[in-house]
């Protein structure tokens, strides 16, 4: 069984070091947007099991992203997990209460990126 | 005078007589009955005693043995197997330690793999730069940071490109001079056991101090002020991608300048070339 999982990252070594964990969970297809506007691009036109998004982004940030996942109805269901730079209590609630279902706080570390996939994922 | 017995009285008496009589014949059959059952039981605990005695004497039959045998294996048999899993629940609790250790382990390699794959990906200077504030901002979790390069002919550093602080904030430091001049001469890494997150930032005065080192030559300095919130110590992976840093980075900087220079020198060479030949 095959898993979509969307990456919303500006940053080409995150995209990298989170693809790199991803793949340790099989199945994984992993797609790839440069930056918010890329991301609601391409979550608009295919169908995603979840999506993994970056708070800080140009064109377009990934709370406001979110918020506009959530309010479409192709794809308001998608699980999806903010990526933060953010170690701030109220950065997470605030991404929380925008619709996100996790959140991973930078620097990442593989194993838990790789758990809280597995999770959004249902992955037992 | 005597008085003769009435015919009366003397029938009572002998009816009397023969009335106990009987009782006493029942009393010395009911005896003789008693000695008898007597006798018998102190024949049969005899018997009983003979029957122990001769039970604990005789030797335990082959069934017998059998099963005391089998008794013997099967509580050895426990004792191995509870030894075993103290044993195994022993061996579980280190697998599960090596299971961390290789997950760090594992953590660690990919963000070197990363690093020194993103860092070497380009040879473009500007991009080369972007990769190493990318890299010390998701990978050692700094806030605000800056890159100086060393102009080798006025023997300053300069500040090439920052995050979360302005490159005009980051005075020119001479070589020697101060925390980052005195890292970029000696080209060993400075960084504190505790990590403040509190209280203003001096620009002369980082936190850590990586020397971007080509060999011994030291290229340039990546001076940190404030780390992430979150980012509460060092660990050995960030020490790890001080020096993946002091090495690479240094070599991705140092081969993309090079690269600019030869591309903008080419591109003056074919001008000339174009005038020449048109």
């Amino acid at each position: 069984m095959s898993h979509k999982v969307l990456i919303v990252e500006d940053s080409a070594t995150m995209r990298q070091l989170i693809g790199f964990a991803l793949k340790r969970i099989q199945g994984v297809e992993i797609t790839e947007a440069q930056d918010g506007m890329d991301g609601l691009k391409k979550i608009s036109s295919d169908k995603y099991d979840l999506a993994l998004i970056d708070i800080n982004m140009p064109l377009l940030d990934g709370l406001k992203l979110v918020k506009l996942i959530r309010s479409d109805p192709r794809c308001k269901d998608i699980p999806i997990a903010m990526i933060t730079t953010e170690g701030a209590r109220e950065d997470r609630e605030r991404a929380l209460q925008l619709g996100a279902n996790e959140y991973l706080t930078k620097p990442i570390q593989q194993v838990e990126v790789v758990r809280i996939a597995r999770s959004l994922l249902g992955i037992g | 005078m005597d008085k003769p017995d009435r015919p009366d009285d003397r029938y009572s008496i002998t009816t009397r007589a023969e009335e106990f009589l009987q009782v006493f014949k029942r009393g010395a059959e009911f005896t003789q009955e008693l000695l008898r059952e007597n006798e018998r039981l102190r024949y049969r605990l005899v018997q009983l005693e003979e029957n122990l005695r001769e039970a604990e004497k005789a030797p335990v039959t082959g069934t017998e043995e059998e099963l005391i045998h089998r008794i013997r294996e099967l509580e050895d048999e426990r004792h191995h197997l509870l030894s075993k899993f103290k044993e195994v629940e022993a061996e579980n609790k280190d697998f599960a330690n090596r299971y961390l250790e290789v997950e760090e382990e594992n953590n660690n390699l990919a963000n070197l793999y990363v690093a020194s794959y993103q860092l070497h990906s380009t040879l473009d200077f500007r991009e080369v730069m972007q990769i190493i504030l990318e890299i010390v901002i998701n990978l050692i979790g700094a806030e605000e940071f800056g890159v100086l390069l060393l102009d080798e002919k006025t023997n300053e550093l300069r500040a090439v490109a920052t995050e979360g602080i302005r490159k005009e904030d980051i005075p020119a430091v001479k070589l020697g001079e101060g925390r980052i001049g005195r890292a970029a001469k000696e080209g060993t890494n400075h960084f504190p056991q505790k990590i403040a997150h509190e209280g203003p930032i001096d620009p002369l005065d980082p936190m850590v101090c990586i020397p971007l080192k080509i060999k011994e030559h030291v290229i340039g300095v990546i001076a940190i002020y404030k780390l992430l919130l979150q980012k509460e110590k060092f660990t050995p992976l960030d020490l790890e991608l001080f020096t993946l840093l002091a090495g690479h980075a240094a070599t991705a900087t140092f081969a993309s300048k090079l690269y600019s220079e030869s591309e903008r020198k080419l591109s003056t060479i074919q001008g000339f070339i174009d005038l020449l030949t048109k």
